[in-house]
């Protein structure tokens, strides 16, 4: 009768070899040094990539800075124009984009979040959403001129608004809904328990938990619109004189660096590194923004 | 006092438990008939008899899957946000049949509060925790409101602790102070029945203590209803306690009787611990 009684210090299977364990041992340290190699200098490829075009930028940049790039408008070449109009109709393009795509966002990402789940038509909504949230962005830009430019005949700040909130649709769809699904569902229940009906739940409860994610979604959107160029080109086209009419075509600093950095004057070109150097700084502080005031709230 | 000698006693196992519960029971608050219940087409109620008595304390315990929280989350209909899940039967209260597709739901759970395994505040300050319900319900002047606000958390054993801070995030508060928050809002509510699903697992002894005392005070204006995975707890809170097993409610006694002469051998088999 030999049952299998264990005791202490009987481990079952053959016995421990010391030599093939430290071989074992010897081999993944030799791996891990070859991963962590590999790692390091993919990091620094990317690090110095980075590093040089901001270098590049603020080398070039900020050399052009002066008072006049904020207080003069797009000037023909060799009489010292600034980039006034160019960075007022960003910002109105941007903003109205903003405003007019993020509440739609909100809604569509509630939606799916919320109340279509994963209906058939929830994910047929979610599923385009995704689709236009990596369609180059020209195709909106062509979109939005067979519908605002051609049939109103002509080029107009409001079309680039349009495409601009186009892009920022998906965005905000994505970042909403993802937040909205994070809630741990007893906070909604806890709402649901005292009676609360369902859009107050979503109103007062949800989106106050998901705040700081859907706000950071929200500033992603405006990062990302604020330095689109090809959805310009069609719609609002770019405008060398002042103008802030929605009827008209509006000038934006990425179409007008577009313009200036392939000119053959040095002026302009000046003037279109500068350009770049305002949109890049503006992201950045955006970025820092929200990541600052999530820290702050967390 | 009797608490803290019943909590420890009751670690001397099943002969130390001391039930303080009451000497009769009281005529029902809610009654349930014949109640099924399914997730899908697992039916995880199977033909459950019960009645809740009217201002005591209704312990279920039970192995994790029994049904007791499900049974809770019938009370106050909490499964109708999740399609797929159905009750069949009758759940009687003040001459209506709460699960009939009719009800009206925010009504039921206004007189049907909850309060959850995990302190579940809401990420706002602790006098906007407390006025969420009730502004639900009710259209207070803000004297009224406030006081409102101060009486549910007297009630909830928390007012003394948050008086300086009301109008800072209930998030900040410890876990045991959350969990007497989302009781003080479920009070403030005025409902008639208030469901605990094990409302002290996520706590520490001390705050499970204050809570445990806390039901034993609310009882007498509340029907209570407690699921809980700890005996000793049913033993020290419930009147009665029902015992529950793969859907079926197997016992339903007194606590005294329930622990210390059960009627079915599974449940003396469950509260001594042979199985579950």
């Amino acid at each position: 009768m030999s049952a299998t009684i264990i005791t202490a210090g009987t481990v079952p299977g053959p016995a421990k070899d010391v030599q093939a364990a430290r071989a074992l041992g010897r081999r993944r340290h030799r791996v891990n040094l070859v991963v962590k190699v590999l790692c390091v200098v993919a990091t620094i490829i990317g690090l110095l990539l980075l590093a040089s075009i901001l270098f590049t930028l603020l080398w070039r940049g900020a050399t052009g800075l002066s008072l006049a790039v904020f207080t003069q408008t797009t000037k023909p070449p060799g009489s010292n124009g600034g980039l006034l109009n160019a960075i007022i109709g960003t910002l109105i393009q941007t903003g109205i984009g903003t405003l007019i795509g993020a509440p739609i966002g909100l809604m569509v990402g509630t939606y799916l979040a919320e109340y279509g789940r994963s209906s058939p038509l929830a994910n047929a909504v979610r599923f385009v959403s995704d689709v236009l949230l990596s369609a180059p962005s020209i195709l909106i830009g062509l979109f939005v001129y067979e519908l605002m430019v051609q049939p109103f005949g002509g080029f107009s700040g409001i079309a680039g608004c349009i495409a601009l909130a186009v892009l920022v649709i998906p965005i905000v769809v994505r970042t909403t809904e993802d937040m909205l699904q994070l809630i741990s569902p007893s906070l909604r229940e806890a709402a649901v328990a005292l009676g609360a009906p369902k859009w107050t739940v979503i109103v007062h409860i949800c989106y106050r938990t998901a705040k700081d994610g859907i706000v950071t979604g929200i500033l992603l959107a405006v990062a990302r619109i604020a330095g689109e160029t090809a959805p310009l080109l069609f719609t609002s086209l770019g405008n060398l004189n002042w103008s802030i009419s929605l009827s008209q075509p509006m000038a934006s600093l990425p179409v007008t660096i577009y313009q200036y950095a392939g000119s053959a004057f040095d002026d302009w070109v000046q003037l279109a590194w500068v350009g770049a150097l305002l949109i890049t700084v503006g992201v950045l502080a955006l970025n820092i923004v929200a990541r600052f005031a999530l820290r702050a709230r967390s | 006092m009797s608490i803290t000698m019943s909590a420890a006693q009751g670690s001397a196992g099943f002969g130390g438990m001391q039930a303080r519960s009451a000497e009769t029971i009281n005529e029902p608050r809610i009654a349930i008939r014949n109640l099924d219940f399914f997730y899908g087409s697992n039916r995880a109620l199977k033909g459950v008899n019960l009645d809740f008595p009217d201002k005591q304390v209704t312990g279920m315990i039970g192995p994790s899957g029994c049904g007791k929280s499900t049974l809770l989350r019938v009370l106050n209909r909490m499964y109708d946000l999740y399609p797929g899940q159905r009750a069949t039967g009758e759940v009687m209260m003040d001459g209506e049949n709460i699960i009939a597709p009719d009800m009206d739901l925010n009504a039921l759970r206004a007189r049907v509060g909850m309060v959850f395994q995990k302190p579940t505040p809401f990420p706002m300050t602790i006098y906007d925790n407390i006025a969420f319900g009730v502004k639900l319900h009710e259209k207070l002047s803000k004297s009224a409101m406030d006081e409102r606000v101060e009486w549910s958390l007297s009630r909830g054993a928390l007012w003394d602790e948050v008086k300086d801070r009301l109008n800072s995030s209930a998030m900040g508060l410890s876990g045991g102070q959350q969990q007497r928050l989302c009781i003080a809002r479920t009070i403030a509510v005025r409902p008639d029945v208030i469901l605990l699903d094990e409302p002290t697992s996520a706590l520490d002894p001390i705050s499970t203590l204050k809570i445990e005392e806390l039901i034993d005070e609310l009882k007498h204006d509340f029907t209570i209803v407690i699921v809980t995975h700890n005996m000793q707890q049913a033993a020290r809170c419930a009147d009665q306690v029902a015992f529950f097993y793969i859907g079926e409610m197997v016992e339903v006694s007194p606590a005294v009787q329930m622990f210390t002469a059960p009627r079915e051998r599974r449940t003396q088999e469950y509260i001594t611990g042979r199985f579950g």
